[in-house]
């Protein structure tokens, strides 16, 4: 019985679907093909673009995904600081508050900040409303290079007279939500880089396996095994221990991006393998070989490209372990150290239990953490249901 | 069958012999030595050693010889048990690492039943009850914990514990408690430490496991022999219990045995953050000091670890399902 209306249901959700779309197309468009021609007539991406749009999650994960990439991309105009920017005077300061009143105008400002400390030593802050600090946005401030090349000293806002900080400040009096955008460059491109990387090796060791099959493709699932058969974390430990201590931040970094996709690629190669077992006997490639094409040929222009939209799916959802990895060893003190900031360096400031009871917005890096994993999940569960497009 | 499980022992040893090669490599790896990190910690705070002694001390533990020699120095000692001297320790490197590994293997065997425990019913549920408010509600909490790496639900938990519930987290068992003889109260004592990081650990995986279990259970429900079964009068009860969850839980044997490296793998990392004396605090301490057979046979019992844990769950989806043929 709930077998049938369930039948029911996919078809009428199905008919909705379609009439859906043809909603979407443009009025010539219907007037020329009432039918719905169009949607058979589609290609691939336009289908899966038209799924994905309709997976509102996904959409949501996708804008959080771009946010967090353009804060990095802009940090230095966005943060009102640098990142070693200090001050002594405000020290574990908590998160002041914009008020965007004052007197019953639109002007956001924060309110100056009185110190007092008790017979423990303890600070505390408290915030003193007869002196108001406007924020001025697109003021001059302190110099950086705008996406690393041009040099300027205007920032999104300024506090000139006092102090801003809208995620507090950590033991050394440096504001949070600057070291949070700067660190969010480094944690952000270590994931796509280390994916592009482990993307590298996994696409074209994955698809030479799928296609060759026979000893190569053993071969190359021998190695596959023998990489897999460690456990990962404490393999990234061990690798990222032999990392030198003194060597530059830049070489550290592209170091720890390597370690980490020294075990990705296998997940890829795995998935591409599969993938390409399966389209090997199709026709497109039969015909692609009977008019004379080499192998390399038919890889880099017929299978690469057929696996296109998993490619993409996969390296999505292969991110946020990605990040997740290089905060973990960071955290340890095992990948990335200052000067080189990453979230992961961001937390490892704060591992003493007793510093988050007393400073919780020290532990501000965790939450930005949270909600970037959270919204790349989202986007790579939504692709993986759009690059499917055939199936409802 | 037990033909098929010598076999798959057997071809355990190359994949080991490799293994500790590519370890032995990986430890040795770093610059320096035990001594010489041991020397430049001394001289950083304000002591000193002289070249002499650090040369005397390498040469009576060879590290000054060629790599083969030590790796078959390492290696040899093997059958015999002797997996080397942590020079940290000062004692035999495997009673520390088997200490170790089995309390790994008791927050790890914990976390496996947690997961189990509330997986399945839960993906049972959220499959009988599609769309409604609580799968949805439990989709959800299932999205964050896959989200949640295990490190940060572990610093949230210190967190909370410390300061929000004023009880005594991390560590393996309470102060007052460790010298006391064993009795009711310690073992419960103990308990109450060995839960966290196995709910902790689990949760990740409880998350996947529902997930899967709420598909497969859906993809079964729609198969024609449950419309036979419902067309035969049965109560639907019997139909989800006896039809449906039995064909749906095989495929979830693999899944389980995916998730069992990461468990393994990711106790190190909340160990250490929870101080509880699993690999990880020793692990990344040998590998700071390089106290490198201690991490050497860290790495070689985890991975040796995996092998077997694989292995028992082939030998398991083979017995739990007779449509798998094994050669």
């Amino acid at each position: 019985m709930s077998d049938t209306t369930s039948k029911s249901e996919e078809l009428f959700r199905l008919y909705e679907e379609l009439s859906d779309a043809s909603a979407d197309l443009e009025p010539e468009d219907l007037a020329e093909q009432k039918s719905l021609d169009a949607i058979f007539a589609a290609s691939q991406w336009q289908l899966m673009w038209r799924k994905f749009k309709r997976n509102k999650v996904a959409i949501a994960g996708g804008i959080v995904v771009l946010l967090f990439y353009l804060g990095a991309l802009l940090a230095g105009f966005i943060a009102p600081y640098t990142l070693e920017s200090r001050f002594v005077k405000y020290i574990h300061m908590p998160p002041q508050r914009v008020r965007f009143f004052n007197n019953g105008k639109l002007q956001p400002h924060v309110c100056s900040v009185d110190l007092t400390i008790d017979e423990n030593l303890r600070k505390h802050y408290t915030p003193d409303c007869t002196e108001r600090f406007p924020l001025q946005f697109f003021a001059h401030g302190e110099p950086y290079k705008l996406l690393g090349l041009i040099d300027t000293d205007v920032h999104l806002f300024q506090v000139p007279d006092g102090i801003v900080s809208l995620l507090g400040t950590d033991r050394q009096g440096r504001d949070m939500f600057s070291r949070i955008l700067y660190g969010s460059q480094i944690s952000l491109t270590i994931g796509l880089l280390g994916v592009l990387m482990s993307l590298l090796f996994g696409s074209v060791l994955g698809v030479i396996s799928g296609y060759y099959g026979g000893w190569i493709d053993d071969l190359m699932q021998r190695l596959i095994e023998l990489v897999r058969s460690f456990p990962a974390i404490p393999l990234w430990m061990a690798l990222s221990a032999a990392v030198p201590p003194h060597w530059p931040p830049l070489r550290t970094y592209f170091a720890v991006t390597l370690i980490l996709s020294l075990i990705g690629w296998t997940w890829l190669a795995r998935q591409l393998r599969g993938k390409v077992l399966s389209l090997r006997h199709e026709d497109f490639v039969l015909a692609a070989k009977m008019t004379g094409a080499t192998d390399a040929w038919i890889i880099f222009r017929h299978l690469i490209p057929a696996t296109f939209s998993h490619i993409i799916v996969v390296s999505t959802l292969a991110m946020p372990s990605m990040i997740l990895s290089e905060t973990a060893l960071s955290f340890l003190g095992l990948g990335l150290r200052p000067p080189i900031t990453s979230w992961g360096v961001l937390l490892k400031e704060v591992q003493n239990i007793q510093s988050i009871a007393l400073y919780p917005w020290v532990f501000t890096p965790a939450l930005a953490i949270a909600i970037l994993i959270l919204a790349f999940n989202f986007l790579g569960d939504g692709l993986r249901d759009a690059a499917d497009p055939y199936t409802v | 069958m037990l033909a098929y499980i010598g076999r798959r022992i057997l071809g355990m040893i190359p994949t080991l012999f490799i293994v500790s090669v590519i370890t032995f490599i990986i430890i040795q790896l770093p610059p320096g030595d035990f001594f010489t990190t041991r020397a430049i910690e001394a001289a950083m705070s304000g002591g000193g050693q002289d070249k002499e002694t650090v040369k005397t001390m390498q040469e009576r533990y060879g590290l000054d010889k060629p790599l083969y020699v030590q790796y078959w120095r390492w290696v040899s000692g093997f059958p015999r048990g002797d997996f080397g001297y942590s020079l940290e320790w000062n004692s035999p490197v495997l009673p520390i690492v088997l200490q170790r590994m089995g309390y790994t293997l008791q927050v790890g065997g914990l976390s496996l039943l947690f997961m189990v425990a509330v997986a399945i019913p839960i993906g049972i549920y959220s499959a009988t009850h599609q769309y409604s408010f609580g799968d949805h509600a439990l989709s959800l909490i299932g999205f964050l914990g896959l989200s949640l790496p295990g490190f940060l639900l572990a610093l949230l938990w210190m967190f909370l514990g410390i300061i929000v519930l004023r009880i005594p987290v991390g560590g393996e068992i309470s102060k007052g408690m460790a010298d006391q003889p064993w009795n009711l109260a310690k073992i419960l004592d103990y308990l109450n430490h060995l839960w966290p990081p196995a709910v902790i650990l689990g949760l990740a995986s409880t998350a996947q496991l529902q997930r899967i279990m709420r598909g497969n259970l859906l993809d079964v429900m729609g198969q024609q022999f449950i419309t036979t079964a419902r067309a035969k009068g049965l109560k639907e009860k019997k139909v989800v219990n006896k039809y449906g969850v039995r064909a749906a839980i095989n495929p979830l044997i693999s899944v389980m045995a995916m998730e069992i490296p990461k468990i393994i793998s990711e106790s190190t990392i909340v160990g250490i953050v929870m101080s509880v004396p699993t690999t990880g605090p020793l692990l990344l301490r040998a590998l700071l000091t390089q106290d490198m057979y201690l991490a050497g046979t860290f790495l070689l019992f985890m991975t040796l670890l995996l092998m077997i844990a694989n292995l028992l769950a082939d030998i398991a989806l083979a017995w739990a399902d007779p449509r798998i043929v094994y050669t």
